[in-house]
């Protein structure tokens, strides 16, 4: 993991809690990772694994009561985690662009797209309304909208589900942020869309050499797209690494069984592997290891000791098993 | 667009017809006209000499249809009680109802929408709490009771503003308007109160639940990930979209705002219509009340039809054909 200061953004032992009447509970449990400018990060995990409320509490979006309870989250060094709401407002859609899941619900339906895009560009740039709307045209244009100039005048619902989808990523790179912080953007658009929205995504970050935080639960988009993943279960990280190694040779049994999951059309194996039992609720996470439960390997000490997040290859993972039995592991996983 | 309207219009000219033929059985109800007309000594012949001058021995689809062409052609009958053209006692009194209504909508709508934005995003507050609180008052408490609770405490209490009628008044020849002179403007203060108290609550209810449901959309989310000001995320985008819900029940409530002025009306007596049909109920004056109803309900189709037009001017997505889908 790169530790440097170069880094673009670094979270540290970050913390989502909700208190409720029943006590809080805890969303995301001290997560650590850092990202490179440019960099893709893709973050996978089940539903209800911690992946989207990380992606919100990063840039400051967290419903309430929901909140950071602690750790840090630095972007370019400086602590953005509890800086004054305007101040974290400055920074959302400048330096920090967001993606959300459904592109149908995610533009205001009373105002054309032309005004949503200019109305961005001008908060975050000093610009005048003509050069705004030429360069939302531009925009347009890049994220491959056909009759730019003539789109910016329409309304979200007529366009289809992949070009509202294309206006937010239009949107979200508006203001040409260091990151883009994109939750699940394909899983509501059709099959054959999805590639083509995350060759788009993955095209412009890599002309403008913005850095991604790849929100999914499609192992598929993010062996063609990140550069790193990082695993995420009942709101801890178990498993991070390059994105090769985590896929082809994942360590952490979880991570195993999720890439078991995956069917390959060229292997033998008639079923699946499937992970037994569910990923346990907020209100119910066991002692030790979160997924020691359902895990063929745990010991006592899993039962009882959190694992500490080590260094194993080029990745790190959260887990008791000595190097070699992971490294089993991996191999097992990798026939 | 022009379908649309043509349909609207169609749907508007059926329902008053329905109301017309209403207003016209209340002629029936009473009996036989004739015997209200004629004296004690008439004979059957005059009587029945009359019956076929005033075409009512003609078979009631017959009657109706003469009815409703009197009404196009302005002619709405002679009040029993005052001996005068109806039409002309209720334009006489018409503006005192509609400047009451107008001072009570705009007083509705706007404390109405701006303590519903107000409670909607400082939910927390203690104002906010106040707010609601206070405004189960006006949801619950009947109208007269707040009128004359307003007066004691206005008009005999504090002695700052009068307890009743409209002050003095400036005839434009036309119009009678009480917005000219300081005395009209005071006089209307406690009657728009009065009847806007239900409406604004109403509104501000409405405002506030929709406005908290709008507030969780994503498209409000991902305004603010892009990094808009929060003024221009809550005034700018979820406001607009407040609104629409809110448009169609503000638009009927407005109608009933000129139909349910009777009782203001009374309490403050004001010299409108609605204190005009209160007089005309307890003379039976048939005709007078016919033609209050056709009114009220030609006010509230006509003020129908514009709340469907704003729908057009504010949603987009109506233009297209779209079905309005809920966000």
């Amino acid at each position: 993991m790169t530790e440097t200061s170069e880094a673009l953004l670094e979270v540290r032992d970050l913390v989502v809690e909700f208190p409720t009447r029943r006590g809080i509970l805890r969303a995301v449990d001290q997560i650590s990772f850092s990202l490179m400018p440019g960099e893709v990060l893709g973050l996978v995990g089940e539903s209800g694994a911690g992946k989207s409320l990380t992606g919100t509490a990063l840039i400051g979006l967290l419903e309430p009561p929901g909140r950071i309870a602690s750790g840090t989250v630095r972007l370019k060094g400086q602590q953005i985690n509890g800086l004054p709401p305007e101040e974290l407002r400055k920074i959302r859609g400048r330096r920090i662009g967001m993606v959300f899941q459904d592109p149908l619900t995610s533009l205001n339906p009373l105002y054309r797209v032309g005004e949503q895009l200019i109305e961005t560009i001008r908060t975050h740039l000093p610009l005048s309304e003509a050069e705004a709307r030429q360069r939302a045209v531009d925009l347009l244009m890049e994220v491959g909208i056909p009759a730019a100039e003539r789109r910016l005048d329409s309304y979200p619902h007529e366009f289809s589900g992949g070009m509202r989808q294309r206006v937010v990523i239009a949107l979200a790179l508006a203001a040409e942020p260091e990151l883009v912080i994109a939750d699940e953007p394909t899983t509501a658009l059709d099959v054959s869309v999805q590639a083509q929205i995350i060759a788009v995504l993955k095209r412009l970050c890599r002309e403008k050499n913005t850095a991604v935080i790849l929100i999914t639960h499609d192992m598929g988009v993010i062996a063609e797209t990140a550069d790193r993943v990082a695993v995420m279960y009942a709101g801890r990280i178990v498993e991070i690494g390059p994105v090769r190694d985590v896929i082809k040779s994942p360590r952490h049994p979880y991570t195993k069984g999720l890439m078991g999951s995956i069917p390959d059309p060229e292997a033998e194996a008639e079923r699946l592997i499937q992970i037994p039992g569910s990923m346990p609720r907020l209100t119910h996470i066991p002692k030790g290891c979160a997924f020691n439960p359902r895990c063929g390997f745990a010991n006592d000490q899993c039962r009882t000791e959190r694992p500490p997040v080590r260094a194993v290859g080029k990745g790190s993972v959260a887990c008791f098993l000595d190097e070699a039995q992971l490294t089993a592991l991996s191999l097992e996983a990798r026939r | 667009m022009l379908a649309f309207v043509l349909r609207r219009l169609f749907q508007a000219i059926l329902v008053m017809l329905v109301v017309a033929l209403v207003s016209f059985s209340l002629f029936r109800f009473v009996g036989d006209p004739i015997s209200v007309m004629v004296g004690q000594e008439a004979t059957q012949e005059d009587r029945e000499r009359m019956r076929q001058e005033l075409g009512l021995d003609q078979p009631f689809p017959v009657q109706f249809a003469a009815y409703v062409g009197r009404i196009v052609q302005g002619e709405f009958g002679i009040s029993y009680r005052v001996g005068r053209p109806v039409i002309d006692l209720i334009l006489e009194r018409l503006p005192a109802t509609l400047e009451l209504a107008f001072c009570a909508a705009i007083f509705a709508l706007v404390f109405g929408v701006g303590f519903g934005v107000f409670t909607a995003l400082r939910r927390a507050r203690f104002s906010s709490k106040a707010i609601m609180t206070f405004s189960l008052i006006g949801v619950s408490l009947p109208t007269f009771l707040i009128g004359i609770g307003l007066i004691y405490l206005f008009s005999v209490e504090l002695k700052w503003l009068p307890s009743f009628g409209r002050g003095q008044v400036t005839d434009l020849g036309f119009w009678t308007t009480g917005f000219l002179t300081l005395s009209g403007l005071k006089s209307m203060v406690l009657p728009a109160i009065t009847l806007g108290l239900f409406q604004m609550t109403l509104i501000m209810r409405l405002v506030r639940s929709e406005m908290l449901e709008v507030l969780r959309t994503d498209y409000i989310k991902f305004a603010r990930a892009r990094g808009l000001s929060d003024r221009a995320v809550h005034f700018g985008h979820a406001l607009k979209n407040t609104l629409i819900p809110v448009i169609t029940i503000m638009g009927i409530k407005l109608g009933s705002l000129v139909a349910f002025a009777i009782i203001t009306e009374t309490v403050f007596q004001w010299p409108g219509v609605g204190f005009l049909f209160i007089a005309s109920v307890q003379s039976v004056d048939i005709p007078l009340m016919a033609t209050y109803l056709l009114l009220v309900a030609l006010f509230f189709v006509t003020i129908n039809l514009i709340v469907d037009m704003l729908y057009f001017i504010v949603d987009p997505r109506l233009k297209s054909g779209v079905a309005l889908a809920r966000h």
